[in-house]
């Protein structure tokens, strides 16, 4: 006997699809299958299966060897080297619910550590930008409903994020739009040829590196100015006929992923897309979203927002909160020597930090709390397994839109282990007892 | 004028985060005084004096004060931030944020300094002997008010994002810059005399920008007018004017649009 | 629980009409009880200090995704602007749009207890209550945004009120809501177009309704449910010249409906920040007061009661459901500019904006708040709000109430206006000597507004029975005083009790206290045709799933105050 738990909402990427249904053995301890889910998402729900999972802390020796820790252990090991530091790095806190996030930041406060999420090599600079321009937006349902003109600037969500076109962008029939894809028009601004720009109405093969100029030739060109014959590899001719056909849209929608928040310019490429959009709304209606990788790293930004104003890159050092990105940002910390301990949850830097980052990492006392085996765990001396957030244990996810939905648990994590939540409570409670407070 | 005189004797392990070198905090403080201000490392509060030598006794007011900072500084964050008046001058490299927030005053620098120096300055002036990292006189984070006055000079070359968000005042490089120079800049005037990359004048409403050697790549919405002969930071020559960002909002005054300008030299 | 027993205070409270005499007041249990009730009670000396029931605040942007938008995008508004924790106190940032932690605090210091986050998009109301719960000290609740509702629009346009009764109480429980929030009607959705509904009779496009019908139906709805408190509304057309017809056309829709339900408060409508409201004149350059024709209104319709939204002169941040508003701003301002709809329901704008004294329109909206709250008959039906952050934050308050207590500080503020003659020429508050005492200022911040919110079984005074938050303020009403006294006494208040816990001692945070969040949840007779739309829409329009929509308790609301309401009749 099995049964089947609907509604439930996939861990994986900012897309936060809440329509899977999961299989699971009677007594709710074994996972069986995963339906509506994309290939990735699947794998993910599958992946807390695996027989030879971790199930206990584990502490680096000398030799380099793994020797079993309790939690007990871990939690004191991970009070201990936050408070014996003067500036520790908390790093990570996208692949967690915002309840541990909440915990997360009160450590924070307590032991000056500097805040940061996955946003500092991902979607940071879009961040910057919106706080130079704001950021004229929507949820992914006001797409569906109304959207006509669909711009993917940069991202690849056939791969990256695969149910976002089939569910929110493309192809659904909203409330106007009954004709679904065939009443919208794609553009795709990608260097490459990749398989969301093959099914493009119209692909514009920019040339790399350039998109803050060809973004602002849009500008020129909504506003009937003169333009070089080329720019960024595209002719004049071409964005002529792409700035008429977004400003002749109802209802246009921009997305923008790596592609452009992290080549050259970064922020200011992102500034220039959303005066992109700012102008459009002087003749239709527009908007724009960045595709948000890890599932909840929108959360955490928002939980770190209300609590102490920034969404990332958090230097608490002080007993207040500062933010100046390129300072208190951790790959700038760690390439300079700023900080004297790592903490990483939810994340793995030890796979998206430059080599130099990840080597200081592993000069420092570190722990990081992490279900899987990761590059991060090889580099950290203290290693910290829990319990799947949105598998095993639910919480609160934004998804890229901003919406907050509530994972749900569909399993039981291996016997006695801990979730990230209950984990940096017995840290916090440590933290606490060894400060006096 | 009193001379105040910090010799770094002790480097931070991490950053040292020293505010209080600024000829406001140090205004009307004798020696023993000045070695108690606090300096931070991190969430630890020191005492400037576990890190630096001082000598000397600060004058009445920041006007009669001038402090000399000695050795190497490239750990020290902060060095001549909000200063309203004096003098700092600092023989050896300084970390981020000198003269920030700055509002009067001379701070010289002879060595290079890191990012952030003259966020969202005011006024006074700064010289760098050396180099300067990125954020060279922009604004800081989500603020439209960048630099409004004040003039930097840099000897050597500057970072990335120079005069962003620029308002007012002058900023002087003297080598090459990389990219985005005055992007979102409302006035001010910056000047280079090496070489730029790209992204000159993006998102630009009004101000000028002076280049007298090479361009990358030109802004699409920057649109040649005309030659004009110019003197400009005493180099005489013909300029090619551009003017942009044709993108970008811009003001009318007496019925005429106001652009950013961009000028190129042609010869000297 | 530790007795405290307050005495020897001039009291004001409306609610036992006790003007400023000298009087002792008791708690036990974290309620208000007689002085002979307590046997052993902590004593605090309020000898020469004023003392008066926790602050209650009808509309504030304090909670949810436009306020968070508003810290996340303007770091500047945090630069230098921030205070360490200290014991029980936890770190603080940010003016006007501050941290949930320090928005709990600055509210505790000015001796308020109980404050209303007066526009949450259902979609955002995990959001919400997030930051509810993470705001210390303060009990709190939320009004989810209804009049620009897909389902009300389509109910509403064929006059469905029980279907829309029935869809409202569904949704307060989903989203843990208090009240009937609505924000430019019909608006917002032509917004989600670029497009506006400027006028009550402005039809919403493709939806065949006015935003007259939407406003009369949705008081209808509320009255029919006989929640606590009103329907309660931000009208069309905010901000414009010549707006205050649009005002008093919405007024209008209200004429002739009585309140029902058990919760004693005499309005069917409460009109929000009546400042932004009430421009006479055609365009920037002649833009007038026309708040005497607003009061007139007014104060002969016991039916309706407003709140100020007072400009304060700051540089703040404007955050609103009203999204052609803050693009007509972004526009005017050029300054940066965030925008979100969500998808069946609403929209939201932020944009900095900075009210400088020396401009005239600034100036003259700083004098119609004040004309409006000076010209009130009744100032239990007037409130003082900043509807903060957008004309200024809450932590003026103090400031407004110096202004409204005492004429000279207001013509200090006038001799300081740029533009002082022009701004006389187009206002009445040159020629008002009214000064509000402090028993009106507890009618307009705590009895009235606690009274209108369907609260004053709980808050706004000091009776026996009530919850026993009370304020001692340092402040001798009987001696003399120059105006800043008065600002500086209200924005430090020297102690605070919320429900019988000691907040704040000797003007220091001594506990984060054990806030509630106050919700609605209203029982209407079953309606299959109803749950049947509600099933369809989210089947077809959302991007959510039906069972993932409702907001779940424990972590979200984990200290609930519900008031049931039995519409089942």
């Amino acid at each position: 006997m099995t049964k089947t738990i609907t509604d439930v909402i996939c861990p994986f990427c900012g897309t936060l699809c809440d329509d899977l249904e999961v299989v699971v053995s009677k007594d709710g301890k074994k996972l069986l299958e995963v339906y509506n889910a994309c290939a990735i998402g699947a794998e993910k729900f599958l992946h807390s299966q695996a027989e030879d999972r971790l199930t206990r802390p584990r502490m680096r020796q000398e030799d380099g060897s793994w020797k079993e820790i309790s939690y007990d252990e871990a939690i004191e090991y991970t009070a201990k080297i936050l408070t014996d530091a003067k500036k520790p790095l908390m790093y990570g806190w996208s692949s967690t619910n915002c309840e541990a996030q909440g915990v997360g930041s009160e450590i924070g406060e307590y032991v000056g550590a500097v805040m940061d999420n996955t946003a500092t090599v991902c979607h940071g600079t879009s961040l910057i930008a919106v706080q130079d321009i704001g950021i004229p937006s929507c949820t992914l349902g006001e797409v569906k409903n109304r959207a006509d003109r669909i711009v993917f600037w940069g991202c690849n969500p056939a791969h990256a994020h695969p149910r976002h076109m089939s569910r929110y962008s493309i192809y659904p029939r909203g409330f106007f739009t009954g004709k679904g894809h065939t009443g919208r028009k794609m553009v795709v601004v990608d260097p490459r040829v990749t398989d969301t720009a093959r099914i493009a109405d119209v692909h514009l093969q920019i040339e790399q590196g350039r998109d803050y100029e060809l973004l602002d030739a849009l500008r020129v060109a909504f506003k009937g100015e003169q333009l070089p014959d080329v720019v960024a590899g595209i002719p004049k001719e071409k964005i002529i006929e792409v700035a008429d056909t977004l400003k002749s849209g109802r209802f246009v929608i921009i997305f923008f992923g790596m592609g452009v928040t992290q080549s050259l310019g970064k922020n200011h490429n992102i500034d220039a897309a959303i005066a992109v959009t700012r102008d459009l709304n002087e003749y239709t209606k527009a908007a724009i979203m960045p595709m948000r990788g890890h599932y909840n790293v929108t959360g955490s930004g928002q939980v770190w927002g209300w609590q102490f104003g920034f969404p990332f890159a958090v230097d608490l050092s002080r007993g207040f909160a500062r933010y100046n990105p390129g300072e208190t940002t951790s790959n700038d910390l760690l390439r300079r020597g700023e900080v004297d301990a790592v903490f990483v949850l939810g994340s793995d830097p030890g796979a998206h930090f430059p080599f130099s980052s990840v080597k200081k990492i592993y000069d420092l006392p570190s722990v990081a709390v992490e279900p899987h085996e990761t590059p991060t765990t090889e580099v950290c001396k203290v290693h910290v397994p829990v319990a799947f957030v949105g598998v095993e244990v639910g919480g609160c996810a934004y998804r890229m839109d901003n919406v907050p939905i509530e994972t749900r648990k569909v399993v039981d994590a291996p016997e006695g282990m801990m979730t990230d939540e209950e984990f940096l409570t017995r840290v916090l409670a440590r933290v606490k007892e060894i400060k006096g407070i | 004028m009193n001379t105040v005189t910090l010799t770094i004797k002790n480097q931070p392990g991490l950053f040292l985060e020293a505010d209080s070198i600024s000829p406001d905090t140090l205004a009307g403080k004798k020696t023993d005084e000045i070695t108690s201000l606090p300096v931070y490392i991190g969430r630890e509060e020191h005492r400037l004096g576990d890190f630096f030598e001082v000598s000397g006794n600060a004058g009445a007011t920041a006007a009669d004060t001038k402090i000399i900072v000695k050795g190497d500084l490239s750990r020290v964050k902060y060095i001549g931030m909000k200063m309203t008046a004096g003098e700092v001058v600092v023989n050896g490299n300084a970390d981020m944020y000198v003269g920030a927030w700055m509002a009067g005053g001379r701070i010289t620098v002879n060595g290079n300094v890191d990012a952030f120096a003259g966020t969202g300055m005011r006024g006074g002036e700064i010289i760098i002997n050396g180099n300067a990292g990125n954020y060279l006189g922009s604004a800081y984070r989500g603020d439209w008010r960048g630099m409004s006055g004040g003039k930097i000079t840099v000897k050597g070359d500057a970072g990335s994002d120079l005069g962003t968000f620029m308002n007012g005042g002058e900023i002087i490089v003297g080598g090459n810059v990389d990219v985005h120079v005055a992007t979102h800049a409302e006035g001010g005037k910056i000047i280079i005399k090496g070489n730029a990359k790209s992204r000159l004048g993006g998102q630009m409403v009004e101000g000028e920008i002076y280049v007298f050697g090479d361009i990358d790549v030109m802004m699409p919405g920057f649109a040649y007018r005309e030659d004009v002969e110019l003197e400009v930071d005493g180099t005489k020559g013909l300029f090619a004017l551009y003017e942009g960002d044709l993108g970008e909002r811009h003001r009318k005054r007496k019925g005429q649009m106001i652009y950013g300008k961009l000028y190129q030299l042609i010869r000297p | 629980m530790t007795e405290y027993l307050i005495k020897n205070g001039f009291v004001f409270d409306p609610v036992l009409g006790i003007r400023g005499d000298v009087a002792d007041v008791a708690m036990k249990d974290g309620k208000i009880v007689e002085t002979n009730a307590v046997k052993n009670p902590k004593v605090i000396d309020a000898t020469g200090r004023t003392v008066m029931a926790g602050g209650v605040d009808i509309h504030a942007h304090v909670a949810g995704p436009k306020v968070n938008i508003g810290r996340n995008f303007r770091p500047e508004d945090k630069l230098f602007n921030t205070r360490p924790g200290r014991g029980v106190e936890r770190m603080q940032g940010g003016f006007s749009v501050p941290t949930t932690i320090r928005t709990g605090y600055n509210y505790a210091r000015m001796g308020y207890t109980t404050v209303m986050e007066a526009a949450m998009p259902p979609l955002y109301a995990r959001h919400t209550h997030e930051e509810m719960r993470d705001t210390p000290i303060i009990d709190q609740g939320a009004f989810p945004v209804f009049g620009n509702n897909w389902f009300v629009l389509e109910y509403l346009k064929n006059n469905e009120i029980e279907n829309a009764a029935a869809y409202i109480a569904w949704l307060l429980r989903a989203t843990k809501g208090y009240a009937i929030k609505v924000v430019n009607p019909g608006g917002t959705e032509a917004w989600g177009w670029g497009l506006n509904c400027e006028n009550v009779h402005d039809p919403v496009p493709y939806f065949d309704i006015t935003p007259a019908q939407i406003v009369k139906g949705l008081i209808e709805a509320n009255e029919y449910l006989g929640l606590p408190h009103s329907m309660h509304i931000h009208a069309n057309n905010l901000g414009n010249p010549g707006n205050y017809t649009t005002t008093l056309d919405t007024f209008k829709i209200s004429e002739g409906i009585k309140p029902k339900g058990r919760f004693g408060r005499d309005q069917v409508m409460h009109h929000t920040h009546v400042q932004f409201h009430s421009y006479g004149g055609d365009s920037w350059g002649n833009m007038e007061s026309r708040a005497d024709s607003i009061m007139d209104y007014v104060n002969s319709h016991d039916n309706i009661t407003i709140d100020m939204g007072q400009v304060t002169l700051d540089e703040t941040t404007t955050m609103t459901a009203d999204g052609p508003f803050e693009h007509h701003l972004t526009e005017l301002n050029h300054l940066k500019w965030a925008n979100s709809d969500v998808e069946l329901e609403t929209a939201a704008g932020v944009v900095p904006y900075l009210y400088s004294p020396n401009i005239k329109v600034c100036a003259i909206q700083w004098c119609i708040g004040l004309e409006l709250a000076l010209l009130a008959k009744d100032p239990m039906r007037v409130f003082i709000t900043t509807d903060h952050p957008n004309a200024g934050p809450f932590i003026r308050y103090p400031r407004v109430i110096k202004w409204l207590m005492c004429q000279e500080a207001r013509e200090q503020q006038l001799d300081a206006f740029k533009h002082k003659d022009k701004v006389i020429d187009a206002t009445h508050i040159a020629g008002i000597d009214r000064e509000l005492d402090l028993y009106e200022i507890a009618q307009m911040t705590r009895a009235g507004s606690a009274k209108a919110l369907g609260l004053s079984d709980i808050y706004g005074g000091l009776a026996p029975g009530l919850m026993a938050d009370v304020a001692v303020f340092d402040f001798n009403p009987n001696e003399p005083y120059v105006p800043d006294d008065i600002e500086n006494a209200f924005s430090n208040a020297e102690h605070l009790f919320k429900a019988g816990v000691h907040v704040i001692n000797n003007h220091e945070i001594a506990s984060n206290g054990n806030k509630r969040t106050l919700w609605v949840d209203a029982k209407v007779n079953e309606n299959p045709q109803v749950m049947r739309d509600v099933k369809e829409k989210f089947l077809r329009y959302y991007t959510v799933t039906l069972n993932n929509y409702e907001v779940s308790g424990h972590h979200y609301v984990p200290n609930p105050y519900v008031i049931e309401v039995d519409a089942t009749q």
